[in-house]
């Protein structure tokens, strides 16, 4: 059952009639065939005019939605083989990234990504994917590991945020995320990333400073919460939406300001609905940006990524 | 527009009316009164409790580098306001009200000169130019301070302030930390040394990129440094903050950096760390 999000209304309530439609006919109390018919086509129809109009604060929920696919069903989907590396070496093994060797289509390449779980439990197991410093360690530790064995990294970008609490303070998190930002930057092997649901801040740039980097339709990619804009210069995060559109937060405003290199198609009603067909499409692009870089040399690469950033936002 | 000569007559202060609330300063951490010549005099330290007050660019340079040596490198050109960002105010508003409080384009400046006759190029990050947030002039400047500074195969030190990232900017303002980033890795391949000072405050996506990466990791006493805000962390996990959270003792204390300097001190420390970081490097 997907749970509807505020602006789906309508659909749901569409849905909603079709669903008690459908029980009075599996009665056979009425043929109402054709009027089912035509009610699930409007419910497409109206799924399908809402979601190609969405509003950046419409597409933060999306990113934000709980049936979103996660680390795991990405690994499931995507990759045909996961072997999970763990911990920092130094104080922990963080769950709310992830990461270990993956084949893609026949290629080795080192996954990481954040986890925000999929059920309350597990939520709190990963910790909503908010990273803490031995996360970002570990992150670090696997990239270096790919970049001695030549493999290519691939990162799955899905966070709120890096953790802000006590501990991760006292650990070194503001180190931490910028020492996981100096090793993507340091790369000598190909590295994709891939912003899947919520791009949020020093905590998804230390997994994202790449020379390709993806962005599903309805994926969101910002500097700080729409929320947490608002409180701040509007002083009421009753003004998310408004500081949701301000910022530019969606794939597609990310790719005019050259931020991302391509937006990945979700299926209608976003890649809750429909993790397969999501998973497919990302595939498809993981798999063609690799393609495009494996032709380069290890200073070529390292070029490509360091010119990309030096030249953003310039004249 | 060359700011390089508007800022090699100005020193802000003496420039200002003498009032009553001009003589006197007082001071943030033990509330006394002090002269403000006399705390200007102390560099700006409580001489009373030893607060290090916050101290912008021109005062910093005056303070760190030797007389006579220095030049403000011009600032480079960027975008403005590239998202024509607006929310209760315009964000082009809100800079022109900045430029005029300030002495410099943005909330980083760089200086060329020497410390105790070691060749330097210094930035410092101006809190007062809308909190010292970084956006897109700001990671040019920094840039550019470390491209003078391979030019001149010398240390680029940096005095960070800043309470983050400056939203009106988007995610351009969040793309200076990798920004940064790559040119602190030019440092590294040129072999040249990369110095952090750390100032009160220094909070935010710029803590969690170039205030981090530094080869010596330096901090005034007393210096709010962190990641997280402390209202943000209060909020998440609803506890009482320890003593002396996020301060640039604490950090010291869990390793986080290499020492905490008295200002009075900084110049002999950072001539000192020049010394040894820069003694197996040909001059240019
Ligand atoms: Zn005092």
């Amino acid at each position: 059952m997907t749970s509807y999000l505020e602006f789906e209304k309508p659909i749901a309530e569409l849905d909603e009639r079709i669903s008690e439609l459908q029980e009075t006919a599996d009665n056979g109390e009425l043929d109402i065939a054709a009027d089912l018919k035509r009610l699930q086509k409007k419910s497409e129809r109206l799924l399908k005019s809402t979601y190609k109009s969405l509003t950046p604060w419409q597409k933060t929920q999306v990113a934000r939605h709980p049936q979103r696919p996660h680390f795991q069903n990405y690994i499931t989907h995507i990759f045909e083989e996961f072997e999970p590396l763990a911990g920092d070496r130094a104080f922990g093994d963080d769950q709310a990234i992830m990461g270990g060797f993956a084949k893609i289509d026949g290629r080795r390449v080192m996954v990481i990504g954040h986890e925000k779980g999929n059920t309350t439990e597990s939520r709190i197991k990963h910790n909503f994917g908010m990273g803490k410093p031995e996360g970002y360690r570990k992150a670090i530790r696997l990239m270096e590991l790919a970049d001695r064995f030549h493999l290519p990294v691939v990162t799955l970008v899905d966070t709120s945020g890096a953790f802000p609490g006590i501990e991760a303070e006292e650990r070194g998190q503001a180190e931490a995320i910028a020492r996981s930002t100096q090793t993507c930057l340091s790369l000598h092997v190909p590295m994709v990333a891939c912003i899947v649901g919520e791009g949020g801040s020093g905590g998804a740039v230390a997994l994202a400073s790449a020379e390709r980097v993806l962005m599903y339709e309805h994926a969101v990619y910002s500097v700080i919460s729409p929320e947490g804009c608002a409180s701040i210069l509007w002083r009421t995060a009753d003004k998310a939406s408004e500081a949701a559109t301000a910022m530019k937060v969606t794939a597609a405003d990310l790719k005019k300001l050259g931020v991302i290199d391509e937006i990945v198609p979700e299926p209608v009603g976003g890649a809750h609905r429909d993790h397969e067909q999501a998973c497919v499409a990302l595939k498809t692009a993981i798999l063609k940006h690799l393609d495009e870089l494996s032709g380069l040399s290890d200073s070529e690469l390292l070029q490509a990524r360091h010119q990309k950033f030096l030249s953003l936002g310039e004249l | 527009m060359s700011w390089f000569s508007k800022v090699r007559n100005a020193i802000p202060f003496i420039a200002k009316r003498e009032t009553e609330d001009n003589l006197w300063h007082k001071c943030k951490n033990c509330q006394e009164m002090v002269f403000l010549k006399e705390f200007e005099e102390n560099q700006s330290i409580c001489p009373m409790c030893d607060h290090h007050g916050r101290i912008g660019a021109t005062v910093r340079f005056v303070q760190m580098l030797d007389e006579g040596s220095w030049e403000v490198l011009e600032a480079p050109e960027v975008q403005s306001d590239p998202l024509k960002f607006k929310d209760s105010k315009k964000y082009a508003d809100r800079m022109k009200t900045a430029m005029a409080d300030n002495d410099y384009p943005d909330a980083l400046t760089n200086a060329s000169g020497t410390i105790q006759d070691h060749p330097v190029v210094m930035g410092v990050q101006e809190f007062g130019f809308m909190g010292g947030s970084m956006g897109l002039a700001v990671g040019a400047a920094f840039v550019n301070g470390v491209n003078h500074a391979i030019d001149k195969k010398c240390p680029y030190i940096i005095f960070t302030a800043a309470g983050g990232a400056r939203m009106q900017e988007g995610i351009l303002s969040l793309m200076q930390m990798p920004k940064a980033t790559v040119a602190i890795n030019q440092m590294r391949a040129a072999g040249l040394p990369y110095i952090v000072v750390l100032t009160d405050p220094t909070t935010g996506g710029v803590t969690a990129s170039y205030a981090m990466l530094g080869d010596i990791q330096i901090a005034e006493p007393g210096a709010l440094i962190g990641f997280a805000g402390q209202r943000v962390i209060q909020d998440t996990i609803r506890e009482k903050l320890p003593e002396g959270f996020q301060r640039a003792e604490y950090l010291l204390d869990h390793g986080m950096i290499d020492m905490v300097v008295h200002r009075k001190d900084l110049r002999d420390k950072l001539a000192s760390v020049i010394d040894y970081t820069m003694s197996g490097i040909k001059a240019a």
